[in-house]
């Protein structure tokens, strides 16, 4: 298996999921297949070449900071699982 | 002939003499909807009342002379544009009930020509997949046989424009979710240039790749629908800078001079034989029409796959991140924690497709794996970007299959991602390497599916896929095969 049980475990904690032990068994089988597929790229030599992350170079676009229109407060807040009028709500945190 | 049946152009020119009010085509579209779509389930929200709504506001303009280039034609839009005040759920329970505040701008650009929103189309959960089964809210059916799939991720766009429910669509592109839904229902479907047209208010799946584009009953409508939604928005940092042209104008020109490539690679193994007579027909009816036939390769093709899916699920994993349950959409209820509230909501709110993507994504990205699948995978999509690069020194239109068999049953592969993955090889390069394509109908097969025909074109070479596009159709002229709904 390319995707060792603990990996898996670590990767969904960082993606913030939740799997049950039978979902794990699936994942991880279609995850190790996928992986080696991925392998094959390993066969070219890619010394000395760029990677492209985006088609066109793309520097900073800037525009003016002039104030323009913007959400209202009532809103932004419409589709809050959970609010009070004023802010957004979640559990605790401290 | 009822309303519903008319292209976008037939219906412009009807409403311009008076035959046909906007009211009257909207309201045979809603008609249509109503008597297909339970079967067909292309929708996910029709919008009835507000549909007549701005249907009457068309006709009122264009009584006074004002209508937009768009007046009163009805389209549907797949269902991860956003669409101020009507529901946008991108296909997964996490978002079923978020409504937008604000139009996407391709959305705003249709609305101001004028053009209704019929509602909001169905599709693969964020767009990953191809088949538009993992959509949570039901797959559409392929309008050609029952049972049979309609592809995606944009398959709700293709069956509502193939089943005369609307008169065209938007869909986006992200590794063919146009081209190949487009293909298997028998409809023209374009990818423009990646930055041609604004990716504002489109929910974000694999940003490099992305793109806005329409899906048409035919050429001539592609280009009509091309010429709308084009153009730099300054909401989009990645939209480009470049003036767009009168795409109708190509329709008119002929195909002497243009040198058509056929790459070796995409006629190779797994390849189904109708499908590749079907594609070759095509080829011949261009070289008859005056074209160029140039033999090209596209060396890295194989590669292709392994790139789109690191790439793909690595940007996936990180505009995913979003979804936490915080400020719209799903939360899990019985967490006491912001991390369990994270995970719970996600759990919860993702289907499996998703949820394996965004794990491939965040295990290419993470910590001591960065080099080996990352990064490499962007190395090698320079190598991609290269033969498409020595291909256009060469030729001006790659023309091969958009998919290497016709539509399959529903349920097929479903439980074999890799296996789906490979599907889409024929598509997929052209997101990696920014380039448009289109498919245009090419014939269907003995069992009466659909096959699309796949012709791309150079960065910004839209109007040459379009004027090559328009002869295909023209000199192929095929025979209506009756839909099965």
């Amino acid at each position: 298996m390319k995707i060792t049980q603990e990996e898996l475990e670590h990767v969904t904690h960082l993606a913030r999921l939740t799997l049950s032990d039978e979902e794990m068994d699936t994942m991880r089988g279609q995850l190790d297949n996928i992986l080696t597929y991925v392998d094959q790229l390993g066969e070219l030599d890619t010394t000395g070449v760029q990677p492209t992350t985006h088609v066109f170079s793309v520097s900073n676009a800037f525009r003016e900071d002039i104030v323009s229109e913007s959400l209202s407060r009532e809103q932004s807040l419409a589709n809050a699982p959970l609010q009070n009028g004023e802010s957004f709500q979640v559990p605790k945190i401290i | 002939m009822k309303p519903y049946e008319l292209t976008i152009a037939q219906a412009m020119d009807g409403m311009e003499t008076g035959e046909l009010s906007a009211v009257e085509l909207t309201r045979s579209c809603l008609d249509r909807i109503e008597a297909v779509d339970d079967s067909l389930s292309a929708f996910i929200t029709v919008d009835a009342e507000g549909a007549v709504k701005q249907a009457l506001d068309a006709d009122k303009k264009r009584s006074e002379g004002r209508g937009g280039a768009l007046c009163g034609i009805p389209l549907s839009v797949k269902d991860l544009l956003c669409t101020k005040n009507l529901k946008t759920t991108c296909g997964s329970k996490i978002l079923e009930n978020y409504t937008p505040p604000y139009d996407a701008t391709v959305v705003e650009r249709i609305k101001k020509e004028d053009g209704i929103i019929l509602g909001k189309v169905s599709m693969d959960e964020f767009a990953m997949g191809s088949t538009s089964e993992t959509c949570a809210f039901g797959a559409p059916q392929n309008p050609y046989k029952q049972g049979y799939i309609a592809g995606g991720s944009s398959g709700g766009s293709a069956v509502s424009v193939a089943s005369l429910e609307c008169l065209g669509s938007l869909g986006s592109d992200t590794g063919g979710s146009i081209r190949q839904p487009a293909s298997l229902c028998g409809v023209v479907g374009m990818k423009p240039t990646y930055g041609r047209v604004s990716r504002y208010g489109l929910t974000a799946f694999a940003s490099s790749l992305d793109q806005v584009g329409p899906l048409c009953r035919d050429v001539t409508d592609c280009a009509v629908l091309m010429n709308v939604i084009s153009g730099y928005d300054k909401k989009d940092s990645t939209s480009v800078q470049e003036s767009t042209p009168d795409f109708t104008l190509s329709l008119k020109k002929g195909l002497e001079g243009v040198r058509v490539g056929v790459p070796v690679e995409y006629f190779s193994q797994g390849l189904d034989p109708e499908v590749e007579g079907i594609v070759r027909n095509g080829i011949e009816v261009l070289k008859d029409g005056g074209a160029e036939i140039v033999p090209i390769s596209l060396p890295h093709t194989e590669y292709c796959v392994a790139v789109y899916y690191i790439i793909s699920s690595s940007e996936a994993s990180s505009n995913l991140a979003r979804y936490d349950g915080a400020l719209y959409g799903y939360r899990g209820q019985e967490a006491d924690s912001l991390l369990e509230m994270y995970k719970q909501t996600r759990s919860e709110g993702f289907g499996a497709e998703v949820k394996r993507r965004i794990l491939i994504g965040t295990y290419a990205l993470s910590s001591g794996y960065y080099d080996a699948y990352y990064k490499k995978a962007s190395q090698v999509r320079t190598l991609i970007l290269g033969d498409f690069r020595d291909a256009f020194k060469k030729c001006d239109i790659l023309v091969s299959p958009v998919t290497p068999v016709p539509a399959w049953k529903k349920g097929e592969n479903s439980d074999d991602p890799l296996a789906m993955y490979l599907s889409d090889i024929l598509t997929i390069s052209a997101n990696l390497a920014g380039i448009p394509g289109m498919s245009v109908p090419g014939g269907f097969t003995r069992a009466g599916l659909p096959v699309g025909i796949q012709l791309q074109g150079n960065h910004f070479n839209e109007a040459k896929i379009i004027q090559t596009a328009f002869h295909l159709e023209q000199d192929l002229n095929l025979d209506a095969v009756a839909l099965d709904v």
